[in-house]
C-alpha cells in the first residue's frame, strides 16, 4: 500500500507539531511548549474526531501550502485564518475555519495567513504519523526536542498521515474568537521594584507588540517602566505568562517556549484565562493590562474552562 | 526553612528561602524539590529549584493555590541522601580558539592566563540549578579572583560547550545560545544529550563538578 502524505510546497513562517505540552522538565531547563492557543487546539482535534491530547500542526502568521498524495483526508482549520482549497482541476474553494473538509488525492491546501491574530491549527482525522518524545508531541526548536527532529517544517518535506478505518464525518461549529479589551494580570513577585509612575503607566497606557516576538516571548514597547530597587534579581524559575522588565524598561511576556530561568524583575503575570488571548496579538497591535487579584483570576479560569467545555460539547 | 509561600500568577507557588546565595540555603531548596518529586502531588506540572527559591507550577483545572500551599506546608520532609548526587568530571580545553575572553580578563584584571586556569581547576563546584537552556548548569562558587562582571553587550552567539564565568558562578553552554558570561574555555563533553532519554541532563541541582584540562588534540578526539 502506498502511504498517504502531505508534500510541503511552502512551509510557512513557523510551522510545528504541537499538543497540550510537556510537563515535569523545568528543573533540567526544558519549557512546557505546547499549542500557544490551547482552546483552538482542542476544538480542532474534536472537529475531526481526534483525542484531546493529539498533536495538531500549528502555524504562525503565514501558514503552509500542502499537497495531499495517495489518499483522501478529512481536515479542519481553527483560529482566524484565511485559506483556500485548490482542487486538482484548479478550481479554488475558499475555506471556512471550524468546518471540516475532505481533500481528494492531489488537492492542495493553501493556508494563506492568519487574520488579526498569530496562531492557527490544522488537524487531520486520524492524525499524523509521528512519535512522541518525553510524553509529548510538541516541538521545541530551541532544545531540538520532539517529532521532526525538534525542528520547524521546511519546504519539500513530507508529512505522513496515519491510516484510518472510520469514514469521514463532516462537522462544523459557529465560533468567533473573542476580542478582548484588556489582558488581565496579577501582581508579580517584584511588583514593588517599580516606581509609582511605572505602576500607573503599566495599567493605564497601551503597549505595542514588537516584531521581535515569537513562541519564546513577546516584547512590548510603550511607556518606560522605571525600576527603583534593582534591575536584576537573583536568577530564578519562570513560568509562561510572567512579565519581566529588563533595565531598558520595556516589558517582555514569557511564552510557551521560554527559557526556564530568568534574572529580571517580574512586574506581573498574565492570568491563565487570558493566556490564549495574549498569544494571539500580532506584531504592531496594542495591548492594555488590568490588575486583578488571585481569587478573581481563579473564578475567571473556571468560566474559561466552562466556555471551552460548552464549545467542545456542541461538536457531536 | 521556607520563609514564606506566595503566589506567582494564578497557577504557581513561589517558595522563598531567603535572599542569600549559598550551598546551605540551596540544599534546603533541593531537598524540598526532591521530596515533592517523590510523593507526586496531584495537579503539579513542574517544579523549578533555583539558588534560594522553589517555584511549583500547577494545573489550575486540577488544584489551586490555597490547596497546594497547605499540602506543601504539611509535607513530611525526609533528608535526601548524599548518594543521590553525583560528582562529575568535565574536561576543558583552554586553547586560544575557545578562550574567547581570557586575554581581555587577564589584562584588565591583572591576572595571568595561567593563574585564571589554575584557579578554575583547583576548586570543586556545586550545581545550584540547571536551566535557562536545556541542561545548562549554574555552578559555584569560583575563586574570589575570578569574579568578573557580565559582558556589557552580550554575545548573540556563544558556541556550544563554552565555559563561562561571571560573579561567583561558572556555567556550561549546552547549546549555541545568546549569552553575556565571560568565556574562558570549551568542553567536548555532552552535557545535555537527548538520546539519553532517561537522564538527558548530565549535571543536576545538588551534583558536584571538577574540571580538568585537556589539549586541543584530546578535545578533537574526545569520545564520550
Amino acid at each position: 500500500m502506498t502511504k498517504a502524505y502531505f508534500e510541503i510546497l511552502r512551509s510557512g513562517i513557523n510551522t510545528t507539531y504541537q499538543d497540550v505540552g510537556r510537563n515535569s522538565l523545568y528543573h533540567i531547563g526544558i519549557p512546557f511548549s505546547g499549542a500557544m492557543d490551547k482552546r483552538n487546539l482542542l476544538i480542532s482535534n474534536k472537529l475531526v474526531g481526534n483525542k484531546q491530547t493529539s498533536p495538531a500542526i500549528e502555524f504562525a502568521l503565514q501558514g503552509p501550502l500542502l499537497r495531499l498524495n495517495n489518499s483522501k483526508a478529512n481536515f479542519v482549520i481553527t483560529g482566524d485564518v484565511n485559506f483556500n482549497i485548490i482542487r486538482k482541476n484548479s478550481i479554488i474553494e475558499k475555506g471556512n475555519c471550524y468546518q471540516s473538509y475532505v481533500l481528494e488525492d492531489s488537492d492542495q491546501l493553501d493556508i494563506i495567513s492568519t487574520n488579526r491574530s498569530v496562531y492557527g491549527y490544522l488537524s487531520i482525522q486520524g492524525g499524523y504519523k509521528i512519535d512522541s518524545f518525553w510524553d509529548s508531541y510538541s516541538v521545541n526548536t530551541k532544545a531540538k526536542i520532539g517529532p521532526n527532529n525538534g525542528e520547524k517544517f521546511s519546504n519539500n518535506q513530507k508529512i505522513f498521515l496515519n491510516d484510518i478505518k472510520q469514514s469521514f464525518q463532516k462537522k462544523k461549529i459557529n465560533y468567533l474568537n473573542s476580542k478582548i479589551e484588556f489582558i488581565r494580570v496579577i501582581k508579580g513577585t517584584n511588583y514593588d521594584y517599580f516606581s509609582e509612575k511605572a505602576k500607573k503607566i503599566f495599567v493605564s497606557e497601551e503597549f505595542k507588540v514588537s516584531k521581535l516576538s515569537d513562541r519564546m516571548g513577546m516584547r512590548l514597547e510603550g511607556g518606560k517602566l522605571e525600576n527603583i530597587i534593582d534591575t536584576n534579581i537573583r536568577s530564578e524559575g519562570l513560568i509562561k505568562g510572567v512579565i519581566q522588565v529588563p533595565a531598558d524598561g520595556n516589558p517582555i511576556v514569557m511564552l510557551s517556549d521560554h527559557g526556564t530561568i530568568g534574572g529580571y524583575p517580574k512586574i506581573a503575570v498574565v492570568i491563565s484565562a487570558d493566556y490564549d488571548k495574549i498569544v494571539q496579538l500580532p506584531p504592531g497591535s496594542k495591548v492594555k493590562f488590568k490588575l486583578i487579584d488571585r481569587k478573581e483570576a481563579e473564578n475567571l479560569y473556571k468560566l474559561y474552562r466552562l466556555e471551552t467545555e460548552n464549545i467542545l460539547n456542541q461538536i457531536q | 526553612m521556607i520563609k514564606n509561600i506566595t503566589n506567582l500568577g494564578d497557577a504557581a507557588l513561589y517558595c522563598n528561602f531567603g535572599e542569600e546565595v549559598n550551598k546551605e540555603i540551596n540544599k534546603k531548596v533541593i531537598n524540598l524539590f526532591k521530596n515533592i518529586q517523590k510523593i507526586k502531588i496531584n495537579g503539579i506540572t513542574n517544579i523549578s529549584p533555583s539558588y534560594n527559591k522553589l517555584i511549583i507550577s500547577f494545573d489550575l483545572s486540577e488544584t489551586n493555590f490555597q490547596i497546594l500551599k497547605e499540602k506543601i506546608l504539611n509535607i513530611k520532609i525526609e533528608d535526601i541522601q548524599n548518594e543521590q548526587f553525583e560528582n562529575i568530571k568535565i574536561p576543558i580545553c583552554f586553547d586560544e580558539e575557545f578562550a574567547l575572553d581570557i586575554k581581555r580578563l587577564s589584562s584588565s584584571f591583572n591576572i595571568s592566563e595561567k593563574e585564571i586556569i589554575k584557579k578554575l581547576l583547583e576548586k570543586n563546584y556545586y550545581c545550584y540549578m540547571t536551566g535557562f537552556i536545556a541542561g545548562m548548569p549554574f555552578l559555584g562558587d569560583i575563586d574570589k579572583k575570578l569574579r568578573f562582571k557580565r559582558l556589557e553587550t552580550p554575545r548573540v552567539k556563544v558556541p556550544m560547550g563554552a565555559i563561562g564565568v561571571t560573579e561567583q558562578f561558572c556555567n556550561i553552554y549546552t547549546f549555541e545560545s545568546p549569552g553575556g558570561w565571560n568565556i574562558i574555555g570549551n568542553t567536548p563533553k555532552k552535557v545535555f544529550d537527548k538520546s539519553n532519554t532517561n537522564d538527558p541532563a548530565l549535571i543536576k541541582p545538588g551534583d558536584t563538578i571538577n574540571f580538568f584540562k585537556i589539549s586541543k588534540k584530546e578535545y578533537l578526539n574526545w569520545n564520550d
